[in-house]
């Protein structure tokens, strides 16, 4: 047993518990934080984006020293089907900004310096250290925590679980359910390197501009998912995923997945003679605003995956970990100010200020989105082909006069989908978006 | 008693590539790692100080991210880290690195007690050398017991230990009077998980950090480059080697000799290929 009493343990060396210890330490706070891996970063998933606004919200100047690899000025939407792709692309002399506003980060890298901070804020990390279980008094009230090392508990007002999607912690000690298969995408992802200069060539870049690919179409032979890619300084992070019970019922592997989206012509000349050093594989919660488990309790909060907050829609993730941790430290430094109670009432307030926040208003505004998803494959099968071939007719020169091929593209549409199909799809989303 | 154990961070060899093409080796992005030979040192070293009373106390010579290896130690369960670090010791050949370690080693001795046992691995797994714990023993005037599998007595009333060394042909037991050094062989012991107040204790110490001039060590010139005698000329790839191979003389052998002397060489080596092959000739 650990003598000394903390004002709160965080479960967790991911952007939610690290959010929520340097947010607690940065105002006095004791904290003890406990991480499985071996150093923070060293279970996630290499290669990602990070959204700034949410950072700065904790670390204004972490330009200053964080490992940042290139930021955004380009996103590609893809749809794509076997041989082709239809995309849209937005890149903007704008994003060249003093403060831009998306990175690519090696998240191995990004993690272990978030974690300096958050040791040079006073917060003491054990690593290499697992949560076995939560500790509660005669009350039921959660006053500690068990660890996988030799006499392991230590005691603190209140508990932070950060603990990522899979929170053992949480399921084990009952306050959130299982993982439900229908709300959680596997995603695989690989690191290719190249040299600086073919990735800016390639991708038509200088400096440290990046750009970001998000695919979607029969890449996921059928299943709910998107493909991605994105430029990092001296690699390329590219990958797949899709809804664990689509897994189950299509049969398909991960890595066939993504084998199959590398050797895609639209993509195979963008990794042509790279390396691939990493293969990762995690998952996402995708489950969206109705599958976002109990918040708080008495002696305890969640942030981050752990609490289902990812807006699958637009792929972000950290940012909503980042903001959720950030407001648990918050509520508690608020709450420790008023000498008030770490009760189930008093950390209320948590809720409370998040429904203020972006995090809670988007994932209400697209709550219907991840029943449409899978409820219409359409969207990822169908569509896509139907989209491309339009694309082929449209730009193909042939003879063929141009109100044809417009009657012609009009016509696949309706045989592929039927008319009220694709009047009732629109419908539908537009409902889901609202 | 005082124990002190002499560890060295070295890049993960298991993720190190050699570059194809120019043939360098590259260590940009490999993770480093306490050199996998020192933990059976510090695991030895811990057991001796529960059963006798004392304090570990853990050295390293190196870049200022070796702290990370110390802190590992310390979460291990050692009593104290020493950082010796300085850019005069950048490119240390084993001639130099045991000049600055023994002379970090007096410092220990003035400042936390003279240490009874200073124990080394056996080498470490990026020089392959193990010259550096000798190198130690001589400047310091230590007696010296290498490649020890395991210690099988120790007295500290009258100042003696007894150990077993794996020698060519068998164990050698030998006896020498403390202080000693020790180089530890790997497999004699299992480095163990320390407990969540070992670990609480590591976050919270502070690693001694000296510098040349804090550990007292002044000639400069038998420190880092200009101490090393040493060159490292050329590092390469060294191509697969022919002689691993097993050679079947082929002169007088008919084909289907031929054949049976490959199928039992191999089924000697693997026998379990034999019984499978079998299974499947006959259809099974
Ligand atoms: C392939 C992929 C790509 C993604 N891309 C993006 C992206 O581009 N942009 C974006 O914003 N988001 C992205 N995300 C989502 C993002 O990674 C997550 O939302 C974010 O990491 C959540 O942070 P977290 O702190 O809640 O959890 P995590 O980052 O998962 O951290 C949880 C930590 O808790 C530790 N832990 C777990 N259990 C215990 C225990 N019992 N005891 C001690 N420690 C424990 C874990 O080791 C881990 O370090 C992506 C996710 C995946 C899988």
């Amino acid at each position: 047993m650990i003598k000394e009493r903390f004002d709160a343990i965080v479960v967790g060396a991911g952007p939610s518990g690290n959010a929520a210890a340097y947010t607690m330490a940065k105002e006095g706070l004791k904290v003890l934080q406990l991480e499985r891996g071996e150093y923070p970063g060293s279970k996630n998933v290499q290669g990602a984006i990070l959204y700034a606004n949410a950072l700065e919200k904790i670390i204004p100047d972490f330009r200053e020293d964080a490992p940042l690899e290139r930021h955004i000025i380009e996103q590609r939407l893809w749809t794509m089907d076997d041989a082709s792709h239809v995309g849209m692309h937005y890149r903007s002399e704008d994003f060249n900004e003093e403060k831009p506003n998306r990175y690519t980060i090696i998240r191995a890298q990004f993690d272990k310096w978030f974690s300096r901070k958050v040791r040079e804020a006073g917060v003491t990390l054990l690593c290499e250290t697992t949560v076995t279980q939560l500790l509660r008094d005669t009350n039921g009230k959660i006053i500690g925590v068990r660890t996988d090392r030799g006499g392991g508990t230590a005691f603190a007002d209140v508990v932070i679980l950060g603990e990522g999607v899979n929170g053992l912690v949480g399921q084990r000690s009952g306050l959130r359910p299982e993982l439900n298969p229908d709300s959680v995408a596997l995603a695989v992802k690989e690191m290719h390197f190249l040299p600086r200069e073919v990735i800016e060539s390639r991708f038509n870049l200088k400096g440290n501009e990046g750009v970001v690919i998000e695919a979607m179409g029969t890449i996921t032979a059928g299943m709910t998912g998107t493909g991605f890619l994105y430029t990092n300084q001296e690699s390329i992070s590219v990958g797949i995923g899709c809804i664990v019970s689509d897994f189950a019922d299509n049969g398909t592997s991960p890595y066939a997945l993504l084998e199959a989206l590398k050797n895609h012509p639209s993509i195979k000349p963008l990794l042509a003679n790279s390396e691939c050093k990493e293969y990762a594989a995690h998952l996402i919660p995708e489950g969206g605003y109705y599958s976002i488990p109990e918040l708080y309790g008495d002696g305890w909060l969640v942030v981050g995956d752990a609490g289902q907050f990812v807006n699958a829609v637009h792929r972000e993730g950290s940012n909503l970990a980042m903001t959720t941790g950030r407001i648990a430290g918050e509520t508690v430094v608020w709450l420790k100010r008023r000498r008030d109670e770490m009760s189930k009432a008093n950390l209320a307030e948590y809720k409370r200020r998040l429904d203020e926040t972006f995090v809670m208003k988007d994932l209400r505004k697209y709550k219907k989105i991840p029943d449409f998803l899978h409820g219409n494959k359409q969207v990822f099968g169908l569509y896509p082909k139907l989209f491309t071939d339009a694309a082929q007719t449209w730009f193909r020169v042939d003879g063929t006069d141009k109100r044809t091929k417009e009657n012609e593209i009009f016509k696949s549409f309706r045989k592929g989908r039927t008319l009220p199909g694709l009047i009732g799809d629109a419908f539908k989303l537009a409902r889901a978006w609202r | 008693m005082h124990i002190v154990v002499c560890m060295k961070q070295v890049p993960d060899s298991a993720q190190i590539r050699v570059h194809p093409v120019t043939n360098t080796i590259m260590r940009q992005g490999v993770p480093t790692i306490i050199n996998p030979y020192d933990l059976f040192a510090l695991e030895e070293a811990m057991r001796l100080r529960d059963r006798f009373g004392g304090e570990v106390t853990v050295l390293t010579m190196g870049p200022p991210m070796a702290e990370d290896s110390l802190r590992k130690a310390l979460t291990f369960g050692a009593d104290r880290a020493v950082l010796l670090t300085d850019r005069f010791f950048a490119g240390s050949d084993t001639l130099a690195t045991s000049y600055a370690l023994a002379g970090a080693l007096a410092k220990i001795g003035e400042e936390f007690g003279k240490p009874s046992i200073v124990f080394t691995g056996k080498q470490t797994i990026d020089g392959d050398t193990a010259q550096v714990g000798p190198g130690i023993a001589k400047r310091l005037r230590l007696n010296q017991l290498t490649y020890v599998a395991r210690i099988a007595e120790l007295d500290l009333a009258a100042e003696e230990i007894t150990v077993e060394r794996r020698a060519e042909g068998g164990v050698q037991v030998l006896s020498t009077r403390l202080p000693v050094l020790v180089t530890m062989l790997e497999g004699t012991n299992e480095m163990r998980r320390g407990t969540l107040e070992d670990a609480f204790r590591a976050a919270r110490t502070q690693v001694v950090t000296w510098s040349a001039a804090d550990a007292g060590i002044t000639d400069l010139t038998k420190c880092g480059l200009r101490g090393s005698p040493t060159i490292v000329k050329k590092v390469f790839a060294p191509s697969a080697r022919a002689e691993k191979a097993h050679q079947i003389p082929t002169a007088d052998l008919s084909f289907e000799a031929l054949a049976e002397a490959v199928m039992g060489e191999i089924f000697a080596r693997q026998p379990a290929i034999e019984g499978d092959l079998m299974r499947f000739s006959s259809g099974q």
